[in-house]
């Protein structure tokens, strides 16, 4: 019964050994920490500018959020050698179910509410331009 | 130079004080003790600085029942509030203090009492359980409990430098806003949130990688007990809901701190999106305490029935649909907030569906119990108790779920009946049933029976009594959070039996700490010490080795083959002597000691109470402190030390030796 087998010994550092060679090089981690802080700091410069429309600033804002949140995932997270791992994509999955539910939950409850809390002034407005009435 | 802070912080009313100087008082006491003794030496190297997941989670633990304590004063002192704040009489604390008192109350009882008890059950258990010498990162997991000191510290700092929130247990805005709550209350609530919550977030990462990859040889997920799998949907629960409370927490403290506007009115910030956003988080956070509560009770009504657990599959089934529904159902939480009857029909259906795997999990339980061999332990008692009172919540919960009757009842005393219904009833019952069914495996001797029963009636009569009046009293409309009423109320004989029923619950409270004090006496351990490993007749593999377990908790890793894999071995192996002959043993590699998770932690509740009193220097320190501590252990090479094989040899022939003599 001698099962002291390699992954109980070397516990502490990796668990998983062939997650070891997802690890990144200091290049990539570079890449993604200036890709990062040049997102981020391009959604302030958006805002400060006032170079666009609000609608506009609000859709690139979202869309560097999102290729932000790609960014992190590929160079951080080496998500990007997901397919040794069904582990990653269940849990990948279950991230974008449970951040489905929250945003398009959180959508539907917030655009919920500011419809039934219109002042009465708002509420015809609102009336007469969506609901033809 | 320092902020925000000055002497007029350390001033507070008599009450306070009190609590204050008894507490400071508490803590020389104890330093002249461990001074008198010689002991700081042994605390550090033995407890403070070890990565071995059994002494963190009994650690854990004993921060808990301090915190538990603490809570139960305030529990106290709201009790007696309420039951003489009558008429012309104003009951023993301002209105102000005791906004803080429920805030604390909520807060301390959530966050560092449940969350306490189940991070130290499961360090305690998990890795025994599924056969793992350790988690997949020991040092990983003392980071996360120090950074729970360090929250559970700032919380109790804020009793003596300043004040605590009176915004309510989650700090809705605008109340907790700037405008309303300027003073440094719902800044420590931030950030000892923050602080705590970060740590429960890498805890949950951390047993979550464990579940899945340090499992024993055989040991399939569907061979896992029962325990394992609720603490493996608890994780996931963790893992996916905190970051939701991080940022949440992070836009408030942003709203404080920098002058934006996410959840006030004006700026074109929205109030109800915070709390949108804190039950989002908080619903989950309610399963996150109550499933690895469901995995105690499952082992424990396996064991003391003498049968393998019914309906495995369905329970398996049920655990990852409650962890799947959990995220679906938060907006329950605020029906009355102004959503039309379709949004709220969506919610309250959702809630509804939620009871049929509970119901299925307590029917298996029953199913469980229904032809075994019962034996009435502690753990049974607690189990027996949990049933009733999780039933009536269960059913108080689900007459909530209905839109119509929530905004009948919404934030009235039958809420706050309700929910303390599930949380003592539900969690804590499970955690003091699995810290009773556990002890002996982590001290090598088990509980005065005697005394346990006795707090086990202590506990469930004062539950009834303190809680069963709140359901009548919130039907008669009395608000939660009130500290004063009309004595035309007809209220008050109400509050005095829920107050008679809190002073039954610490009689029930002192006979625990009896309970401990005495079983622990030398002349009394004598005759409960558990030689064998398996005091209970246990089946899962946490009691297949010794007690107290060895630090490396197997010394040769078991291989499983069935579900209930320490029973299979019994039935299979007559002659454990021969065993003990034939062993041939390894070198075992455990992580060594570092006080690394120690220094982060400190430099982490140094900035959360610089940003607190806005000084800022010393949160840039605080801030630098913890990256340097990080860099500074990841280039630390010599992580690990070995017990060689003669060693371990020693340490298991001398266990079977005695053993083999019962």
């Amino acid at each position: 019964m001698a099962q002291l087998d390699d992954k109980h010994q070397s516990q502490d550092s990796q668990p998983d050994s062939a997650d070891a060679a997802g690890h990144g090089s200091i290049r990539s981690y570079t890449i993604g920490f200036v890709l990062s802080i040049a997102l981020t700091l391009e959604a302030f410069i958006l805002v400060l500018n006032h170079s666009f429309s609000h609608p506009v600033v609000l859709v690139l804002i979202l869309i560097m959020a999102v290729v932000q949140l790609l960014v992190q995932l590929f160079f951080f997270l080496h998500l990007d050698r997901a397919a040794k791992a069904p582990w990653n994509i269940i849990v990948l999955l279950c991230m974008g179910v449970v951040i489905s539910i929250v945003v398009f939950g959180s959508l539907w409850i917030m655009q919920n509410l500011n419809y039934h809390m219109l002042s009465p002034a708002e509420t015809e407005k609102y009336m007469q331009k969506n609901e033809d009435l | 130079m320092l902020g925000r802070l000055n002497f007029e912080a350390l001033v507070h009313d008599p009450i306070t004080m009190g609590g204050i100087v008894a507490g400071i008082l508490a803590i020389l006491a104890v330093v002249a003790l461990m001074t008198y003794f010689k002991r700081w030496n042994w605390l550090w190297k033995e407890w403070l600085t070890s990565l071995d997941p059994k002494k963190i989670g009994i650690m854990y633990i004993v921060v808990a029942t301090l915190m538990l304590l603490r809570g139960l004063a305030d529990a106290v002192m709201m009790r007696v509030q309420q039951a003489t704040s009558v008429g012309d009489a104003h009951g023993i604390v301002s209105s102000d203090t005791f906004q803080q008192v429920f805030s604390a109350h909520g807060t301390i009882m959530i966050f560092f009492v449940a969350m306490g008890f189940m991070f130290g059950i499961i360090n305690l258990i998990l890795p025994l359980q599924i056969g793992s010498r350790d988690v997949a990162f020991p040092f990983l997991n003392s980071v996360s409990f120090w950074l729970f000191i360090a929250g559970a510290l700032l919380i109790n700092v804020s009793l003596v430098v300043g004040e605590f929130a009176a915004a309510g247990w989650l700090a809705y805005p605008p109340l907790s806003e700037l405008k309303y709550s300027p003073g440094v209350g719902v800044d420590y609530w931030i950030w000892s949130l923050q602080i705590a919550g970060l740590g429960s977030l890498l805890s949950g990462i951390n047993f979550f990688v464990t579940i899945l990859k340090m499992r024993a040889p055989g040991m399939s997920l569907m061979k896992m007990p029962i325990f394992a799998w609720s603490v493996l949907c608890a994780m996931f629960l963790v893992a996916f809901a905190f970051p939701i409370l991080t940022a949440t927490l992070g836009m408030l403290s942003l709203d404080r701190l920098m002058g934006m506007h996410f959840f006030t009115a004006e700026g074109g910030g929205n109030p109800m999106m915070y709390i949108n956003l804190i039950w989002a988080w908080g619903h989950p956070e309610v399963y996150i305490l109550i499933l690895p509560a469901f995995g105690i009770f499952s082992e424990v009504v396996a064991t003391f029935s003498g049968k393998r657990l019914f309906g495995y599959k369905s329970m398996v089934l049920a655990l990852i649909s409650i962890t799947f529904l959990s995220f679906v159902v938060w907006l329950h939480h605020f029906f009355t907030m102004g959503a039309g009857a379709d949004v709220n029909a969506f919610f309250g259906i959702m809630t509804m569906v939620i009871a049929i795997p509970t119901g299925v999990k307590v029917f298996n339980w029953l199913f469980t119990m229904y032809r075994g061999r019962v034996r009435f332990t502690t753990p049974m008692m607690w189990f027996l108790g949990f049933v009733m009172t999780f039933t009536i919540g269960g059913m108080t919960g689900v007459l909530m779920s209905l839109p119509a009757i929530d905004f009948q009842v919404h934030n009235s005393l039958f809420l706050v009946a309700h929910f303390h219904n599930m949380i003592i009833g539900g969690v804590l019952f499970g955690y003091f049933a699995g810290i009773a069914y556990w002890f002996p495996k982590v001290t090598g001797f088990r509980l005065n029976e005697r005394l346990g029963k006795y707090a086990f009636w202590c506990w469930v009569s004062g539950f009834l009594l303190a809680f069963m009046p709140l359901y009548a009293l919130g039907m008669m409309g009395a608000t939660r959070r009130l500290d004063h009423y009309e004595a035309s109320m007809g209220w008050q004989w109400l509050f005095i039996v829920a107050a008679v029923g809190v002073a039954v619950i610490c009689v029930g409270v002192a006979f625990q700490i009896l309970q401990i004090v005495v079983s622990t006496l030398p002349s009394q351990r004598r005759s409960r010490l558990d030689l064998t490993g398996d005091p209970w007749n246990g089946r899962t593999l946490e009691w297949s080795t010794a007690s107290p377990a060895p630090v490396y908790n197997f010394a040769v890793i078991p291989t499983v083959t069935d579900r209930d894999a320490f029973w299979a071995s019994k039935q299979a192996i007559v002659d454990t002597k021969l065993k003990a002959v034939t062993q041939k043993y390894s070198d075992i590699t455990l992580p060594r000691n570092t006080a690394m998770g120690i220094y982060i932690a400190g430099f982490a509740g140094v900035a959360g109470f610089a940003l607190i009193w806005h000084i800022w220097w010393l949160a840039v320190v605080g801030v630098l402190g913890v990256i340097t501590c990080i860099i500074l252990r990841a280039s630390d090479e010599d992580t690990e030390y070995t017990i060689p094989a003669a060693e371990v040899s020693r340490i298991e022939t001398e266990f079977f030796a005695v053993r083999s003599q019962l």
